[in-house]
């Protein structure tokens, strides 16, 4: 509502589906303004006109609206009161709770200064083997799941989240269908963690513009805890391709040229100022950390895509979901999936044989693909092909399926059972001095 | 000097009137309330000048002031600049306060307290030219040559210069005259607009000299050359970082520069963690004491990711006017391209392909050109050598940026995801990978006395043998195993051998990470022995399974410290086994 004080603008000059332009002087770019109450962002001043970007659509907005700019950028008001509560992609409660005391931080802040940053170097266990044992995660790092819509991919990642020893988690749902957004809720709920979780909502009822609000308002609220705090933070984004796609939707009714597939030029920048918020501060900073898992959605599995595309530049690898016909299970899948800061853990933080158990289970299994191939083929397959297939499935079954939940110790343990059961020695190719110390003597 | 007035404002594209003379290019400074923000002048029309604002344009305001400095963007050279981080503008990131970049906040990219031990060179009445050294310091153990300022035009004379002694960067250690019999002092430092290339050399011949850089894919397959160019496309997780890495800490170069140009933070901070820490394999010292690195990460303003390759590029040049050996490494020039097309896009200007601008790869070739080996007026030689990587959209090569590099780079490093999906490292392609210095004869000349004369036909013999190794794996993919003649086997495992051997380095080998030319001469020899022999096998299972023996012991043989016991050990095993099958 307008106050006393505030000028109010009523010389509207242009409406389109997502913008407004008008007569008025004085405004600073970027500022936030109310148009008969919806609110808005400044995105282009050219003298006296000013244009507007609505977050909430210009549906039923007349020539005569009355415009009135707040004289700041969005912003959120950050303090301990956030942790439990659910927020709309403006920061307003959406939980029937009271407004957040504290101090107002402007989104879209100063990135960290790259001399200031501390390379990530904690393991992030979730104990999913899929992604502990073969695409370990590390605090600071940011990475999506490449997953098509039809797979589970928002329950992986709220197993993460609850898994995960972080000291706040924070949802940034963009695009999320209300049921997905009631699961997270419950099962945030009946785990008893909802003190360490704030959430900041975009349904799929809500107008796909404000979805641009909701990464900023997640990593904004993360940086307070991080950086004031020192906490250890986990942001979850989910869904980025429908951020991306709010993006296009804003370039395309301001007229910019459209790069590949439709996309704004600014995409590769657009994101990674989103995904460079992941940080590991040194200990002389309060050595607190933002690591980012999201998902970015596939449509019929193309990476070439340009959202997945620029998001594989941008982030720390990728994980990929994959049902598994032979176990009937959801796996991690060993051959696409990458973590680029494993090696900074494995064998370091965690057991020693750790990297070269990882990397001979894949090539075993790697094996395993290609007698697959060859059975499908039709030729014959030797003795050694019908182990690496027996191998695969339990590899499948008892490391890479979703539904895992152990220790890295323990997944190193049955790794080695499994070289024992299928195989000698010799042929899983480790480190002699490993095979002496770890091999399963039957 | 010229002031203006904000009239408009998209993203960082600032259209404002001015009530004096511009030029294109000019930096100016744009007030928000206390807050002044550097910006370029990119276009001109009639009162209306549009300039590129190097930072975040929040808050800025229709008629807030602009003042115009007179000169374009420009670089500070003098002693001190190695070791250092700077960001795209030469801010000292060291010397920032705060965790985090605040706009706005610029600084003095050297010390200006610290003393340099100045030894003079010229003369007094020496006549000098733009370039031509007056004295040195040290610096990090290098050379540092104090020159006469390069945009010095004409003849001078040396009217005075210090005697040898320490000095601050800003004190003048030389008087110098010009034609006119004005003075002008000199000091340790000057400046450069950094879009010129420093052309105060005498020559630049084609470039003929190896630069060793340890990895076998490049120095025996496909060579660079100090003062040459290359570039490296691939997709992402094909393995460019650690190639890049790999090469820019064990190349034979005096100075090192590393544009982290819109590239992931992390990746820069491994760096500045690991090179402190890491020797220069050449000279024992830390590898930082030869480098400097250029951080313009992917979340820093979009901008000065444009400009960050330039500085880049005008360090370089000036440390080749000492005669010294730079190797520039810019990842990733395609983050440049999306800078260019962001602000072409911002002023309407028509499209070219997939959006970029139409002078796309005209900018690319003016920017690959400054790159060479040159011989300076008094007759040393310097080079700067450019690997820049391309990150194609999608992994398609035919896309702009890879196209209009590889109309301009010389050398074409194409990673490749097959060979990253079947770990084969490093991923490079070695049939559609080329240097086309291997073509030139001034190379062949060198190349000859520095190995031997027989060494470009060696080379190229052992691409013909992988050209054939993949048509036969083909048709083997076609027909199986049992569809082709045993011979074809062997020369399939030949090719194999050559990857696995020559092609393949473990990057995270203490040993194997580092290939000298010596003992990449000795295995390229030893392997081509093998492919020259014919050997005697009664059936494909037989071929496979030898052929995987002399693989894995030549394998072991990489991993062992050069002529060293195990390593002999390991050759002798290999000379027994070649025994069992080779036929005379």
């Amino acid at each position: 509502m307008a106050k006393a004080f505030q000028k109010i603008y009523t010389q509207i000059t242009a409406i389109t589906k997502a913008t407004l332009s008008l007569k008025a002087t004085g405004v600073g770019n970027d500022e936030l303004a109310t148009v008969n109450g919806k609110l808005a962002q400044v995105v282009k001043i050219l003298e006296d006109e000013v244009t507007l970007q609505v977050f909430e659509g210009t549906e039923g907005l007349p020539t005569n609206a009355e415009v009135v700019f707040l004289g700041k950028a969005p912003s959120l008001k950050v303090s301990d009161q956030l942790a439990g509560r659910f927020f709309n992609a403006y920061g307003d409660p959406i939980d029937g709770g009271p407004a957040i005391e504290g101090d107002e931080v402007e989104l879209g802040g100063p990135s960290v200064n790259p001399v200031r940053r501390k390379q990530p170097s904690e393991l992030i266990a979730t104990g999913i083997a899929g992604i502990d044992l073969n695409n370990t995660l590390v605090s600071g790092q940011k990475i999506p799941f490449f997953a098509d819509p039809d797979q589970p991919y928002n329950q992986v990642m709220a197993n993460v989240a609850l898994r995960a020893q972080a000291d706040k988690i924070i949802l940034g749902g963009m695009g999320l269908t209300n049921d997905d957004y009631l699961y997270f809720k419950n099962v945030f709920n009946n785990a008893g963690v909802l003190d360490r979780i704030v959430s900041f909502v975009n349904t799929t009822e809500n107008p796909p513009v404000e979805r641009l609000l909701i990464p900023d308002m997640a990593l904004t609220a993360a940086e307070y805890f991080a950086v004031q705090k020192h906490q250890k933070v986990l942001v979850l984004l989910t869904d980025m391709t429908l951020y991306a796609d709010a993006l296009s939707i804003v370039s395309n009714r301001m007229d910019q040229i459209p790069s590949k597939d439709s996309m704004p030029g600014s995409l590769y920048s657009d994101l990674a100022k989103i995904y460079e918020k992941a940080v590991q501060f040194p200990q002389e900073a309060g050595g607190g950390s933002i690591t980012i898992i999201a998902v970015t959605t596939l449509s019929g599995g193309d990476i070439t895509h340009a959202i997945p595309d620029n998001t594989g530049y941008i982030t720390e690898g990728q994980l990929y979901l994959r049902r598994d016909s032979d176990i009937g299970k959801v796996i991690v899948d060993p051959f696409r999936s990458l973590s680029r800061l494993k090696q900074l853990v494995a064998g370091k933080k965690t057991r020693e044989d750790h990297p070269q158990v990882m990397n001979a289970a894949v090539r075993l299994y790697a094996d395993a693909a290609n007698a697959k191939t060859k059975l499908e083929n039709g030729f014959d397959l030797t003795n050694y092909d019908e182990r690496c297939l027996a191998f695969a499935k339990d590899y499948s079954d008892k490391i890479l399926a979703i539904d895992v939940n152990i220790n890295t110790t323990e997944m190193l343990d049955i790794a080695w059972q499994l070289f024992a059961q299928h195989f000698k020695a010799e042929e899983v190719n480790i480190k002699q001095e490993l095979v002496d110390k770890y091999w399963v003597k039957g | 000097m010229t002031t203006g007035k904000v009239k408009g404002i998209i993203a960082n594209l600032v259209t404002v009137v001015v009530d004096g003379a511009v030029a294109q290019n000019e930096i100016c400074y744009l007030s928000v309330g206390k807050t002044r923000l550097m910006a370029e002048v990119i276009k001109i029309t009639g009162e209306n000048v549009f300039v590129q604002v190097f930072e975040s344009t929040r808050g800025l305001k229709v008629g807030d002031t602009v003042e115009f400095t007179g000169h374009m963007l420009e670089v500070t050279l003098g002693p001190g600049l190695l070791s250092k981080k700077y960001d795209g503008l030469q801010n000292d990131l060291d010397k920032l306060t705060g965790v985090f970049l605040q706009r706005g906040e610029y600084n003095y990219p050297l010390d200006e307290g610290a003393l340099w031990k100045f030894t003079p060179i010229a003369k007094e009445g020496d006549k000098v030219q733009a370039a031509d050294w007056l004295g040195e310091v040290d610096e990090n153990h290098q050379p540092h040559k104090i020159m006469v300022p390069f945009v010095f035009e004409g003849e001078y004379t040396v009217k005075s210069i210090v005697k040898a002694g320490e000095y601050k960067v800003n004190d003048t250690i030389a008087v110098l005259t010009d034609a006119e019999g004005k003075e002008h002092n000199v000091t340790m430092i000057q400046k450069w607009p950094v879009k010129k290339a420093i052309l105060a050399y005498k020559s630049k011949p084609r470039p003929f000299k190896l630069l060793e850089t340890g990895v076998r894919t490049i120095d025996t397959a496909n060579p660079i050359c100090e003062g040459g160019t290359g570039f490296i496309p691939g997709p992402f997780g094909t393995g460019k970082t650690v190639l890049q890495h790999a090469i820019s800490k064990q190349a034979e170069a005096d100075i090192v520069i590393i544009a982290a140009c819109g590239e992931r933070a992390n990746e820069v901070v491994e760096t500045f963690t690991e090179f402190p820490e890491l020797d220069d394999p050449h000279t024992g010292r830390k590898l930082m004491e030869r480098t400097i690195i250029i951080a313009n990460t992917s979340n820093m303003p979009v901008a000065s990711r444009e400009a960050s390759v330039y500085t880049s590029m005008t360090i370089a040049e000036y440390y080749r006017s000492m005669g010294l050996r730079v190797l520039l490494m810019a990842d990733s020039t395609s983050r440049w391209a999306q800078a260019l097309r962001e602000m072409s896009n911002r002023l309407e200007e028509l499209p070219g392909q997939d959006a970029f601008p139409m002078d796309l790869s005209a900018i690319i070739g003016a920017f690959y050109a400054r790159a060479g080996y040159v011989y300076l007026n008094n007759g040393s030689t310097g080079s700067v050598t450019f690997l820049g990587t391309v990150s194609p959209a999608g992994g398609n090569l035919k896309e702009p940026v890879t196209e209009g590099t590889k109309k301009v780079a010389r050398c074409f490093y194409a990673l490749e995801q097959n060979r990253a999906d079947r770990k084969r490292y490093p991923a490079v392609n070695p049939i559609d990978s080329y240097s086309k210095y291997l073509e030139y004869p001034e190379f062949e000349e060198y190349i000859s006395k520095r190995i031997n004369n027989s060494w470009i036909g060696l080379v190229n013999e052992m691409k013909t043998y992988l050209q054939r190794g993949k048509e036969i794996q083909e048709q083997i993919n076609i027909l199986g195993d049992d569809g082709v003649p045993v011979d074809y086997h062997e020369e399939f495992w030949k090719s194999e051998l050559i990857d696995f051997i020559i092609l393949q380095q473990d990057a995270f080998d203490k040993i194997d990470a580092v290939c000298p030319m010596e003992r990449q001469e000795y295995m390229l020899n030893l392997v081509m022995d093998m492919c020259h022999k014919d050997y005697d096998f009664d059936n494909f299972l037989d071929v496979n399974e030898y052929f995987k023996k002399i693989i894995n012991i030549c394998k072991q043989m990489n991993y062992c410290e050069f002529k060293s016991a195990d390593f002999n050990n390991y050759q002798t095993k290999l000379d027994e086994l070649l025994k069992e099958k080779q036929i005379a």
